[in-house]
This record gives structure tokens, C-alpha cells and sequence, in this order.
């Protein structure tokens, strides 16, 4: 068993830390919202964790065309490890965006543009999981996940504009009827401040599980390796 | 000898323009004169889509008032989920018997190969839907022969091909081959459906166009940036 | 013609050819012979430019593949243990679709012309779905060299034919070699192969273990041999 390298431990302690932090300024140090109340404070780890959602699908992109081109598989595996810290985080989106909804808008769902967006785009990464684990041969895997990926981070914006018009011009009756918002506040200065920490917060968490997720993917690899030449003496 | 062979293959002498739309000319028309002979894809596509839109009536028990809202849904699901199985036949016709190294084998640009199964695949949802467009227009006594209509089915149809072509090259070399273009598809075309479904809308109501120009607008865009993206895509799919 | 070094394939972490020299001069007829899943197949595709190489160069006719893989395709015919052939086509739609697709030019001539050669002409019209898998691997073999190419790749073509079939097989594989054209067969068939070609190699460990020229053993010897390198 490698033993975790030095610096992934002091990562984990920074984001650990971090953590504590952004939830003490969540939490604490910004204010409670007059009109919504205290379950306004979903809002920040709902927003970080969209956008979390967003970069590791980002990143999942552009590795996969750096895959195409150098036929590196290294690159592959930090693609897959992405797209499942992907998931956990666009999940987290979705579910507090419900929960925020609820009390607010009295309903567990609403049609706004960025939540239909991040919910295609669970179902995007779903369906790129699903097709990386029909295929059998390695390269091939890699090939179509890389061609998937950029595929459907293509698609993403498309569908957000889609959506968006869908709303202007078709208001839905429950829920907000401003399609741009999802209750609309304005911030003050301490809860810009949580916000901004959230993000950053957020950022270091998914950077931690990635780099623990590619050291997994790694470590795996070797195991089939050695199970290769076992059966191959 | 080796000189000999070299030239009769006359290929030099053609121009690779020539060469590259002769192959994909080849591979359309090859599909074509096979459905002819065994008329499995287009069968199935349609005794499919009658029954999805025969199941429709009855789930949403429409009234006359209630269809007008209804029917550029109905339609346009009806087409996803059959264009679905036209993709997937499609493309197993040639993994099946290996034919698909056939194809790669040619001294052609793999996009050649590409194009031929697009336009195939286009013609072959085409006939479908110019089937099931008057039928529902008679079952619900709805003219649906409006220009305006067709191009709006044109270009949506492109996009989903262009797209399921691509995503299909992919599904059928998979363990879970069936279930899974419908799962990579739909994502991504979307906005395809959203914007058809529209706009087929606005068009039924009887709309100008500037109310649903943006729709036609969206789906010509999605249409060109996914060729772009399927075009550069296809060969690493394809080559091993 | 064909210039294999150090061609290595792994597919994902287990490499199935290690370091393999192939060297094979014009009008060569070669026999690749060896245990099931030796690599024989991965080899033959690799040279069909069907699969890359993970390392190593391979080059047919002064062509590099894979950069020249399309340059290369023109001159390579390639029969497959699948025949490759759409069933719903008659002969004449298949052979008529592949010389478009290889741009031949004179396929009215040549199409009756290679239909000669396999022994087809009055099964022309028929559906390939009617065939038998005897016949269907002759019309494989007629698509194969539709376009004249220069290098003949077989792919254990005896596969599924029963010996009369097969036999058939064997004249039509030494007709069309004898025409100056290069050859390189796999096959699992160590006798057949030891009698059509001019040379045998012997596939094992990811590399040639043995080139045996022909006429240097007999079939006896040949056998006793090829069990002795595979068992190592």
C-alpha cells in the first residue's frame, strides 16, 4: 500500500479547516435574510456546490480533449475521478436547491433555468458512467468517455439557453415568476463575504476528493497489473 | 506488375473531392438498396411510432381543445423514440457481421463514413415522418402540411441525427448496447426537442414568425455546432 | 513490403506482442501461425491499419502506418474470418458498393471479372443471405482484391469450411498469390499453411519465435516443432 503522499495530507488539513471556517461564516458571521430567514443559508452551499458541479465538468472537458491527443491514459483518470466528484456535488446542488424552494415557494421543484440545467447535467454524467462501464477494453473506454465528455459540455450551455427562452416566454404558474431568480436578494457586505468563502471552500474540497479519487483509480490499476502477471507465471 | 496496379485502380488520376463523394454517395445508397430488400428498419420505425402515438391518445384521453396544445409534443416524442431505434439498427446492421471494419478499410477520409450514415439515417427518419405526419393529421383531422412545419421537422430531425449518429457509433460497441444510445441522447438533444416542440407550437397556433424565430434560430445553431463537433469526434470513435 | 520492428500492442495493461520483428519481401506468401490468442489477429490488423500500434513502427510499402494509413488502405486487400458482406445485398450490390467506395474505375468489367476468379458468375444476382459460408468467404475474397491491391492480408480464412470448401479455398488463395502479389495468412491450420506458403512463422510469446522457409522441414517436422516453441 503507497502511503498518502505528504502533500495530500497537508491539503486535506487546509480544506479541513477551511471547512470549519466557511461554516462558522455561514452559520455566524453572516446575517439572517429578512425575508427568508435562516434557511437562506442553504443559498451558499447550494451555489458553491453548482458551481463545483460546473468546473468538474469543465475539467472533464478539456481532459479529455488533452486525452485524444496524447493517448496519455493518466489524463483519463483524472477525467472519470472528476465526473464522479461531478455527480456528488451537481446531487448536493440539486437537493438544496429543493430544499430551499420549499419553504419559499411552498414546492419542492421549481422550473428555473439553472436547475433544469444542473439536473441534465446529472443526467449527462450519469450517462457518461454508464457508458464508460458497457466497455470492456481500457483505450476504448477512454476514447468514448473523452468524446462523451466533450460532447455533452457542449450541449450544457445549449440547453441552459434553451431553457431560459422556454421561461420568457412561457412563464410557469407555480413557483417564481421571475425567470432569471431563484428569490432574488441583495447581498450585504458579510454575507458577500461567506459567499465568496464558500466557493473558495468548495473549490479545495473538490480539488482533495479528486486527488484522493485519482490516487483510488491509480492504485487499482496497479492491483489488475499485478493480478496480470500472477496469472500470466 | 506493381506498376501495372498502381495505375489501372485509376484512382490517382480522380480528384480526392470526387473520391469523397463518391464514398459517401456509395455508403447512402448501400443503405438504402439493403432496407429496400429487407424493409426491417422502416417497419419497425413505424408500426413503432403508430403505437406511441395510439398509446398517447388514450393516456391523455385528448379532446379537441386539449390536442391543439398537445400535438407538437406528441409529435416529436413520437420521432425521438422512433429516430431511436432507426440509429441503433442502423449502426448494428454494420457491427454485427463486422462490416464496419469494411467501411474503415476504404482510402477514404473516415468522415466520408460519417456523412453516408448521417444522410442515410436522415432519409430513413424523413420517410417516417412523412408518413406519420398526415396519418396524425387524418386520425385528428389536422393539416399539418405547412411549410413553415417542415423545415422546422427538417432541421430538428438533422440535429437529432447528426448528434445520434455519433452517439450510436459509440453505443453499439458496448455490453449494454440497447438501452444505452436512448441514455446518451436525450441529454445532450434537448434543446433540439425543446426548441422543435416550440416552434412547432407557435407554427400550429398560427403565429408570425418573429414569435418563434428564435426557436428556428437555436436549432440551426445547434445543428451546425454539433456537426462541427461530431465531424472532428467520429474518427477517434472509429479508429482503434 | 512490409517492415514490422519492435511493434508492441497492450491492450490496456496486458500486452499481447512484445517487441515484434515481421519482415516480408514482394510477392512473399507468409504463413503466421500460432496458439489462440498468440496475437496472430492483432498482428494481421494492425498491418490492415484496423488497430495502432503502442509502440514500435510499421511501415507497408515505404508507407508509415498509422500516418499514411489511408495512402497505405489502397493498396491493402483484406479478408477477414468474417466475411465482411451485407446479406441483404446481392454479390453483384456488394461487390459494386466496395469499388465505389475503393474508387475503382472499370467495375462494370471488373466486377463479372473478380466473380470469375472466386468461381461466382451464376450465383451473381443472388443474395448474399442465401449463400454458403463457403461461398460467402470466395465472394470475401473477391472483394478483397477488387481493387488490385498489391498486399493480400487473410485472416484465418479457412474458418468454418468444410474440407472440400476449403480445398477450393486453397487454389483460389495460391491463384491469386501466384499473380505476384504479396500475401501474409494467419491461420491455425499448421499443415495447410505449411503447403501454401513460401515461409511460416511460428507466433508465440508476443514475438516470431521461428521463421521456417519452405521446403526446409517436412510436415512432421514442422509439427514437432511448432509444438516445441508453443509449449516454451
Amino acid at each position: 500500500m503507497e502511503p498518502v503522499p505528504r502533500n495530500l495530507k497537508i491539503l486535506t488539513g487546509i480544506t479541513s479547516a477551511l471547512f470549519v471556517i466557511a461554516l462558522y461564516m455561514v452559520f455566524f458571521h453572516a446575517p439572517r435574510e429578512a425575508v427568508m430567514g435562516d434557511v437562506q443559508r442553504v443559498f451558499y452551499f447550494h451555489v458553491a456546490a453548482g458551481w463545483v458541479g460546473f468546473l468538474a465538468f469543465l475539467v472533464t472537458f478539456s481532459l479529455g480533449i488533452v486525452y485524444l491527443i496524447t493517448r496519455d491514459r493518466k489524463w483519463d483518470r483524472i477525467a472519470v475521478a472528476s465526473v464522479e466528484v461531478g455527480v456528488v456535488f451537481t446531487f448536493i446542488n440539486i437537493a438544496s436547491g429543493s430544499i430551499w424552494a420549499r419553504p419559499i415557494w411552498n414546492t419542492w421543484w421549481t422550473w428555473d433555468p439553472r436547475l433544469v440545467t444542473a439536473t441534465v447535467m446529472l443526467l449527462l454524467y450519469v450517462a457518461y458512467l454508464m457508458l464508460r462501464q458497457g466497455i470492456d477494453d481500457p483505450d476504448r473506454r477512454a476514447r468514448f468517455g473523452s468524446v462523451y465528455g466533450i460532447v455533452a459540455f457542449v450541449s450544457v450551455p445549449i440547453t441552459f439557453l434553451s431553457i431560459r427562452i422556454w421561461r420568457t416566454i412561457h412563464p410557469v404558474v407555480i413557483g417564481s415568476g421571475d425567470p432569471s431568480g431563484e428569490g432574488a436578494f441583495d447581498m450585504t457586505q458579510p454575507m458577500l463575504q461567506a459567499f465568496m468563502f464558500s466557493l473558495l471552500t468548495f473549490t479545495f474540497i473538490y480539488m482533495t476528493l479528486l486527488w484522493y479519487r485519482v490516487r483510488l483509480g491509480r492504485l487499482s490499476e496497479k492491483v489488475e497489473e499485478r493480478k496480470m502477471e500472477m496469472m500470466s507465471i | 506488375m506493381a506498376e501495372n496496379t498502381r495505375a489501372v485502380g485509376g484512382v490517382g488520376r480522380k480528384s480526392a473531392a470526387a473520391g469523397y463523394l463518391r464514398a459517401v454517395g456509395a455508403v447512402v445508397w448501400k443503405d438504402i438498396a439493403a432496407e429496400l430488400r429487407s424493409r426491417e428498419l422502416l417497419g419497425s420505425m413505424l408500426v413503432f411510432a403508430l403505437l406511441v402515438i395510439l398509446i398517447f391518445n388514450f393516456a391523455l384521453e385528448l379532446d379537441l381543445r386539449a390536442r391543439q396544445t398537445v400535438t407538437s409534443g406528441v409529435l416529436w416524442v413520437t420521432f425521438a423514440f422512433a429516430g431511436t431505434l432507426g440509429l441503433n439498427r442502423s449502426m448494428a446492421i454494420e457491427k454485427d457481421r463486422g462490416c464496419l471494419d469494411g467501411l474503415l478499410l476504404a482510402p477514404v477520409d473516415r468522415s466520408a463514413l460519417y456523412f453516408g450514415k448521417v444522410l442515410s439515417n436522415l432519409i430513413f427518419m424523413i420517410v417516417v415522418e412523412a408518413i406519420i405526419l398526415p396519418l396524425y393529421g387524418l386520425l385528428y383531422n389536422v393539416n399539418l402540411f405547412i411549410p413553415s412545419l417542415l423545415v422546422v421537422i427538417l432541421l430538428g430531425s438533422i440535429g437529432y441525427v447528426v448528434v445520434g449518429t455519433l452517439l450510436s457509433a459509440m453505443a453499439v460497441q458496448a455490453r449494454t448496447r440497447d438501452i444505452l444510445l436512448p441514455i446518451l441522447l436525450f441529454p445532450v438533444v434537448l434543446p433540439v426537442l425543446i426548441a422543435a416542440v416550440r416552434a412547432t407550437t407557435g407554427i400550429l397556433q398560427g403565429l408570425p414568425l418573429e414569435d418563434y424565430q428564435a426557436w428556428l434560430n437555436l436549432l440551426i445553431a445547434y445543428d451546425i455546432i454539433f456537426l462541427g463537433v461530431a465531424i472532428i469526434s467520429f474518427d477517434y470513435v472509429v479508429e482503434e | 513490403m512490409i517492415d514490422v520492428r519492435g511493434l508492441v500492442k497492450a491492450f490496456g495493461v496486458k500486452p499481447v506482442l512484445r517487441g515484434l520483428d515481421f519482415q516480408v519481401d514482394e510477392g512473399e506468401f507468409v504463413a503466421v501461425v500460432g496458439p489462440n490468442g498468440a496475437g496472430k489477429t492483432t498482428l494481421l490488423r494492425i498491418l490492415a491499419s484496423l488497430a495502432r500500434p503502442t509502440l514500435g513502427s510499421v511501415s507497408l510499402a515505404g508507407l508509415q502506418l498509422p500516418a499514411q494509413s489511408s495512402a497505405a488502405r489502397r493498396i491493402l486487400g483484406v479478408v477477414s474470418h468474417q466475411p465482411l458482406l451485407y446479406g441483404d445485398l446481392t454479390a453483384d450490390q456488394n461487390l459494386r458498393f466496395f469499388g465505389r467506395m475503393y474508387g475503382v474505375a472499370d467495375l462494370d468489367d471488373r466486377i463479372p471479372e473478380v466473380l470469375d476468379i472466386v468461381r461466382l458468375s451464376p450465383r451473381r444476382h443472388d443474395l448474399v443471405r442465401e449463400y454458403s459460408r463457403g461461398m460467402q468467404q470466395r465472394l470475401a475474397i473477391g472483394r478483397g482484391i477488387l481493387h488490385r491491391p498489391e498486399l493480400l492480408l487473410f485472416d484465418e480464412p479457412h474458418t468454418g469450411l468444410d474440407p472440400d470448401s476449403a480445398d477450393m479455398l486453397d487454389d483460389l488463395l495460391t491463384q491469386v498469390a501466384g499473380e505476384g502479389r504479396t500475401v501474409v495468412m494467419t491461420s491455425h491450420d499448421l499443415t495447410r499453411a505449411g503447403e501454401l506458403a513460401s515461409r511460416v512463422d511460428i507466433l508465440s510469446g508476443g514475438k516470431i519465435a521461428r521463421s521456417i522457409k519452405s521446403g526446409e522441414l517436412d510436415a512432421g517436422e514442422l509439427n514437432s516443432l511448432y509444438y516445441e516453441v508453443t509449449r516454451g
